[in-house]
Order: structure tokens, then sequence, then C-alpha cells
């Protein structure tokens, strides 16, 4: 701790900075083979949420005000893996694969990440803000029928984050939201390729309504907090910038 | 236990499977099958690991690029069997074909074990496999089967020398040592997964002979006819079993 007297002597603010407090990091299930839980020093901060729920310029933000405070950051999100995310862009586009394939295909891509990205930058200290992580990718699958327990073993190589803030926007604002935006609805995140109504419209609120309650249903095995965020961005920022102090200091 | 396609009473197809070393012999084999099946005029579709269109661009950049992990290897593998198993197996096993494999889920199960994943999340990764009806496996001496790659191949590539764990500097060390750890996986899930255990250091017709017999003895070949003629499958690649591939390309290590 500095004293009154030496912060006088500075002319320019030398703020303090707070040092996180370790973690106790665990694996899912299985983890990944090779990796080492103890060097794994920095802190992992995961953002979920559907399309337009303003995940983005929250993370954004997030970095912004991290750095600031002087913690290095690193920023992921899903299908970034330079290993299959354009063979991923060409499926969908395609529309070719199977609800698994396109699951394990997805699941390379987290692996990819969490072994080139995630665990490098925890290993470096830095906090990691993940834009997405497997919930999401859980929650689409199950939405697609496939069985939870095979996923829980799928991502049993994933770590479990320090904190999952789940920004809850009900899916009519979402809409809203994302027509603001592109002034057009996403054919995945309205869930076109499961046949739900042929009316986009009615197929984004029925599936993001859907992706919704498999995220209720997830948060039994999982910590989520939920967090609301059909307000202002100023206020949502507040709120997590506030919590996530707090997950640092180790509350 | 899992079921075998037979037991799932629901698809009057059957599976084969051929699982052994690189260099066992075992496409030659499956391939020999094949021909006297088709010969037959049965329903017959051959299928081959780690070929999946769209997925094989993935796998192949990682490769090159050595980028996997054991993990990362592991997925794109799974990945690239349930793109196969429920594009092209499945529906041809509702439709009553012969479906015949080249390396099934137990060439995932030896290899990532090997490679350090933990036995049960690989193994429930292929749960929504059923097993083969048949899985034949060609074992053949260590030595004969390395020598049959290592004397075609000078340059081994880097995963299918096992380069990835550190085994050894040298590729043909290294290779030594993986096919070797691959073996004792298969050994052990032999009598597990009912194994039907081909001597793989006899001649090839020796061997082909025994398979036929098998074949023939297990499954009821007859029910596997058209009851109409059916066109003739559109291929855009040569044909799989097509025997006029030199000795040097059946020796081809398939990663």
């Amino acid at each position: 701790m500095k004293t009154r007297k030496a912060k006088r002597s500075r002319p320019v603010s030398s703020p303090d900075i707070v040092v996180p407090q370790a973690s106790q990091r665990r694996w899912y299930g299985h983890g990944l083979p090779g990796v080492d839980l103890e060097e794994l020093s920095g802190k992992l901060i995961v953002v979920e949420g559907g399309d337009g729920s303003g995940r983005s310029t929250q993370i954004a933000r997030l970095i912004d005000w991290l750095e600031a405070s002087g913690h290095g950051t690193k920023q992921v999100g899903l299908k970034h893996s330079t290993l299959v995310s354009e063979e991923l862009e060409r499926a969908q586009q395609g529309n070719i694969l199977s609800h698994r394939t396109l699951s394990l295909f997805y699941a390379t891509d987290f692996a990819d990440q969490l072994e080139n990205v995630i665990v490098p930058a925890l290993k470096a200290g830095f906090i990691v803000l993940a834009d997405r992580y497997i919930y999401t990718l859980m929650a689409r699958d199950l939405v697609r029928d496939l069985e939870f327990n095979w996923l829980q073993n799928l991502y049993g190589i994933a770590l479990e984050p320090d904190a999952v803030f789940y920004l809850r926007v009900p899916p009519e604002e979402l809409v809203q939201r994302s027509l603001a935006k592109y002034a057009a609805l996403d054919y995945w995140e309205s869930g076109m390729d499961l046949g739900l109504d042929r009316d986009i419209f009615n197929s984004f609120l029925q599936f993001q309504g859907r992706m919704q309650e498999r995220f209720q249903e997830l948060a039994r095995h999982y910590q989520f907090t939920f967090v609301d965020a059909n307000r202002t961005v100023d206020e949502l920022s507040d709120e997590l910038k506030q919590r996530i102090t707090a997950v640092l200091a180790g509350k | 236990m899992k079921a075998t396609f037979a037991e799932l009473n629901e698809l009057p197809g059957r599976l084969i499977a051929v699982e052994g070393l690189d260099g066992s012999g075992k496409s030659t084999q499956i391939r020999l099958l094949q021909r006297w099946l088709e010969t037959q005029g049965l329903k017959v579709y051959f299928s081959e690991w780690n070929s999946s269109e769209l997925v094989k661009a993935a796998t192949s950049k990682g490769k090159k690029s050595e980028a996997l992990t054991p993990t990362t290897f592991s997925l794109i593998h799974a990945t690239d069997f349930a793109d196969r198993y429920e594009r092209h197996l499945l529906p041809l096993l509702r439709a009553g074909y012969l479906v015949l494999c080249d390396r099934y889920i137990f060439t995932a199960f030896g290899r990532d074990v090997v490679r350090g994943c933990p036995p049960d999340w690989v193994r429930s990764i292929y749960d929504f496999a059923a097993l083969p009806d048949l899985t034949f496996f060609f074992k053949a001496d260590l030595q004969v089967s390395l020598q049959r790659i290592l004397d075609g191949r000078p340059k081994l590539k880097f995963f299918e020398a096992g380069m990835d764990l550190r085994l050894s500097t040298d590729p043909r060390e290294s290779f030594r040592i993986f096919q070797g750890r691959i073996l004792e996986q298969y050994l052990a899930m032999s009598t597990e997964f009912n194994f039907l255990v081909i001597d793989a250091n006899q001649q090839v017709e020796t061997q082909q002979a025994l398979v036929r017999k098998l074949v023939t003895a297990r499954l009821n070949l007859s029910s596997f006819k058209p009851d109409k003629p059916l066109p003739e499958p559109i291929r855009s690649t040569p044909r799989p079993g097509n025997p006029s591939r030199t000795p040097a390309e059946e020796r081809e290590v398939s990663e």
C-alpha cells in the first residue's frame, strides 16, 4: 500500500491495481489431456445470450474497462478457430450436415480455441472474456434433440469458468433489436433448419423461446448468473462491472 | 453393451467392418470381399475412414500445419464419422444394403486412447453408432506390418507416425512405437467387441477364403439381392474396389 506522501510526490496518478485472487480451477469432466490446472492462473468469464442481447457491446466495454484497470485481457468467440471455421461456414451455407455432425464440428472448433487460445491466455494470467461458450452450443443441440448426457460427456473437456453471465432479453425484444440492426433475421438464429414455421418471424420467436428454456434447464447443472439485459447499455454495463469486480476479489 | 445393427431390429441392412494396423492388408481384403459380393449382384456400399468430403478439408489442413492436439484430432475424426454415418451408412442400411467399412469406431478407440484421450470420453462420443454385425481384425505380426509400410514409403507423415506424441525424433522409430501401442489397444478390444481374428501373416487368398466363408455363414446373403434392377451407382471418384491399384498404393496409410 502506498502512503499519502508517496502518492503526492508523483505527478501522474498511479492507482492501485487489483491483483485477482487465485481461482479453484476445475474441468467439467475428463478435461484436456496434458494440461495442468495449477498453471492456469488467469480468469475465465463467459457472457451468454441470444443474438441481439448486447453481448458484443458489453464485452467491448468490459475489455476497455479491464485493460484500463491494468488487466491483460483476451476475447474469444465461437466459430473463430483457424482449424475448422471456414469449413463450418461452408457446411452451414449448404445446410447439408446432420445435427450430430454439425454438433461435433462445433465441438472441434471449440476444442481448438480452448487449447490454442483460452488455455495459453489463462496460463499467461490473462482475463479471458468468452463471447458465448459451451452452453450456447449445448442449448442449440438440445433444441435439435441431441441427448444431454452425450453433450455433457463431449464438453467434459471444458474448463469451469469463474463466472457465466446470461444476458436475458425476451424473444419479442430480441426480434426488434435484430431487425433494427440488420433489417433481416438470420437463418440459423431463427432455427429455420428445424422446420418450426415457414415464416421466419414466427420461427425466430419460437426458436429463441426454446433456446431460453434449454438455458433454464442447463442452469440446473451449471452455475449461471441470469442478468436482466432488457435495459440500457450503461445500466447493464455497471452491473456486469460490479459483478466482475467481486469475481476478481475472489467473492 | 452397445447393440449391433442386427440387434437393433429396425434395419434390414448389415454392416461389416475391417480393422487392423496400417500394413495389415485389411484394405486389400475388404476390396476383394466387395468385388465378390458385387459379382453376385448384391446391394453393397463401401465406406472408408476419414473420407467425408466436407470434413476432410479441415482435417488435412490441421494435419499439414501440425495444429491438431489429441482432443481436436479425436473430434475431427468423430465429425467425419458422424457425417458418413448419418448421411450414408444409416440410410443405406435402412434400404437393405450390405455396408463395408474400412475402419470403424475401433480405430478411434485405439488411436485416440494411445494419444492420451480418456477411454470413456472417446467411447461415449461414439455412443450414437451401433456396432458392426461382423468385425474382422487382421492380426499381423508387428514387424510384418511395419515392414510393409516402411518398405514402400520412405517418408512418413507427421500424424501417421505419431510424431505428435513425441515418442522419438526419428519418424520411423516413432511409427514403430506408435503402431505397437495401437496393436495393444486392438488386442485388448478383441474379446469385448467379438472381433473375428484373421491371421494376416497368411497368403492373401487364404485370408480371403476364410473371410468369404465367415460372411456366408453369418449373414443371409440372398436377402441383399435387389427386388428389381437398380441403376448403376454414379461415382465421381475411381471405384475404391478397383483392383488395378498398384501394390504401392495398397500400402497407403489411412491416417
